[in-house]
């Protein structure tokens, strides 16, 4: 089984447009959405749910004030400041380390367990997609990612599915270094801009520093030649593969406004680029080895 | 007052926004708290002048002290410690620095050691104030980084803060506690879904909010026609143009070269200052 993440470092590249497209060229994968707390793919690939599952991502400290002393251990360990000092527990900042819990001398503590998302089994038109739901404005979503990406690895092993392609989230913290774990490839999708150029260097940073091969597509490579031409330069000084160059075409977005990957809703020329860019893709997870 | 620029979905133009929102006054402190993918620097070119780094603690093993009861691993909440057999095992990118190992541990067997979370860097460009934090390359946990980046926040200043997208702990750490949050979107379903995500957190945490819809002239009308029906202000539109296409990929910025952007803009702050206001 092989595994290829599509991750970006800057937000807003193309990411989810691509995948959807490399979604409808073949069957025989699982596709997964890692953007957890701002997932998109579901809005192209139109998920029929079959299965729904309560994500238990945190937890949080309920201080019972009859037993509380009130001697301020729990306050004086938490690195997160998340109690105050009338021993009330701001939500948003507790990470739910459980240490205060653990600590307190008068076992006044109890930590509850919250259902923080959901997690998705799906059908679509292309193969099953595993998918999930951040609740509001909660933490955890590395840990959500990994109980996505493992689901997704079931679901293939119980299908004879042999690839798995991950669309990851921007940035290059929890949720990105969680899509990237296992992966045999990363595709980074940049775009010639200097914001692109500089969140390229950060992410493929991030890939090299866990051991992970990347290749790099610079989407809209024609709004400025001589940016695409640096990254070109110095992807080639960094022997990393430039797998796909992709025009700015708005018929991106006249696609994604009726609910369609770029490769269903057009035979353009861009359509074909998008499909020579898998093959290669395609060719380099195949010729790795196990 | 503080006004934070979000936006739910990544390359929006939060950036974009908030440098051009900061060029348009006299004399502002500008934050960037995407410390994962910092970029406003590139638009607003500060000289920097201070740099320091922030410091994260992860456990170390003190070998000979070690018994290997498991209890670090039993209490680390996110499996960072493995312990098998005599092999103390740490996956140094899921510890979120919580110190419940070396603080729980009987035979203190584990001690703090200092890494670099990343860096905050200071500078000025003109009357602008500019500070920004940097995630290190392999740290996973950008919030306590942010949290310090936000206290470098002088009180009574007019403050803007260019945010990372999404809708998870960074984003509510950097739009926590601020006074007024510009959400900036587009006209697609993309745009559209995750805006609505963005407004469930900043209503969540009791802020104030408004949008500005890039490149509003493709796409289609339902972000506009959401925001009419919740009555949500439509602080600002911004066009798809290939000039400003142009400008961005270049480091440029769009008020430095457009004096009718530039009083679009000031116009913008202070719409959102009468709104805080009342």
């Amino acid at each position: 089984m092989k595994t290829l993440t599509v991750i970006s470092g800057k937000g807003g590249t193309g990411k989810t447009s691509l995948v959807a497209s490399f979604a409808s060229f073949f069957n025989n994968k699982v596709m997964v959405d890692c953007d957890v707390d701002a997932a998109n793919l579901h809005l192209l690939l139109h998920p029929e749910i079959k299965k729904s599952f309560n994500f238990k991502g945190g937890k949080l400290p309920i201080i019972d004030k009859d037993k509380c002393s009130q001697c301020g251990r729990c306050i004086e360990v938490c690195q997160f400041d998340a109690i105050d000092k009338d021993f009330r527990v701001d939500p948003l900042s507790c990470e739910g380390c459980s240490l205060c819990a653990r600590i307190c001398p008068e076992k006044a503590i109890k930590m509850e367990e919250k259902i923080t998302g959901y997690w998705y089994i799906s059908d679509t038109k292309y193969g099953p997609l595993v998918h999930a739901r951040l609740g509001i404005g909660e933490g955890n979503s590395g840990k959500l990612v990994t109980q996505v990406r493992n689901t997704a690895e079931e679901v293939a092993q119980e299908k004879g599915l042999n690839l798995i392609i991950i669309d990851g989230s921007p940035g290059i913290g929890c949720p990105v270094v969680a899509s990237l774990t296992g992966a045999d490839l990363a595709l980074i999708v940049t775009e010639p801009t200097l914001s692109g150029v500089s969140d390229l260097e950060r992410i493929g940073g991030v890939c090299d520093h866990f051991g992970i091969q990347w290749v790099v597509c610079i989407n809209k490579f024609d709004i400025n030649l001589d940016n695409t031409k640096r990254i070109e330069k110095e992807c080639y000084l960094h022997g990393v593969q430039v797998v796909g160059k992709i025009p700015f075409d708005t018929s991106f977005i006249e696609a994604l406004v009726r609910g369609k990957s770029l490769a269903e809703y057009s035979t353009s020329k861009t359509t074909q680029q998008i499909k020579d860019m898998w093959n290669r893709i395609f060719n380099i997870l195949n010729s790795k080895n196990v | 007052m503080i006004v934070s620029v979000a936006s739910g979905k990544g390359g929006t133009g939060k950036t974009t926004v908030a440098v051009n929102l900061a060029l348009s006054q006299d004399k502002v402190q500008f934050l960037d708290c995407d410390v994962e993918a910092p970029n406003a620097s590139i638009f607003l070119k500060p000289l920097i002048q201070e740099k320091k780094i922030v410091p994260f603690f992860i456990p170390r093993l003190i070998k000979e002290k070690c018994n290997f009861c498991k209890l670090c691993s039993k209490v680390c909440e996110w499996n960072a410690i493995a312990v098998i057999k005599d092999k103390w095992l740490f996956f140094p990118e899921l510890c979120h620095s919580c110190s419940a190992c070396w603080t729980l541990c009987p035979q203190n067997a584990l001690e703090k050691e200092e890494k670099e979370l990343g860096v905050i860097e200071k500078g000025k460009v003109g009357k602008i104030e500019f500070i920004h934090g940097k995630l290190t390359i392999g740290q996973t946990v950008a919030p306590p980084l942010i949290k310090q980046v936000k206290k470098e926040i002088r009180k009574g200043e007019d403050v803007i803060i260019d945010v990372a997208p999404g809708t998870s702990c960074p984003m509510v750490e950097a739009v926590k506690g601020t006074d007024f949050c510009l959400l900036v979107t587009e006209p697609t379903p993309f745009g559209l879904n995750d805006l609505t995500l963005a407004i469930g957190v900043v209503k969540e945490l009791n802020i104030p909010f408004g949008v500005v819809i890039n490149r509003f002239d493709v796409g289609d009308k339902k972000v506009e026609n959401f925001c009419e029906k919740n009555n949500i202000p439509i602080l600002l539109k911004i066009p798809l143009e290939e000039r400003i296409a142009k400008y961005y990929s270049k480091g440029e910025v769009l008020v430095a070269k457009d004096e009718k952007w530039r009083e679009k803009f000031k116009q913008l702050f202070q719409k959102i200052k009468e709104k805080v206001k009342k």
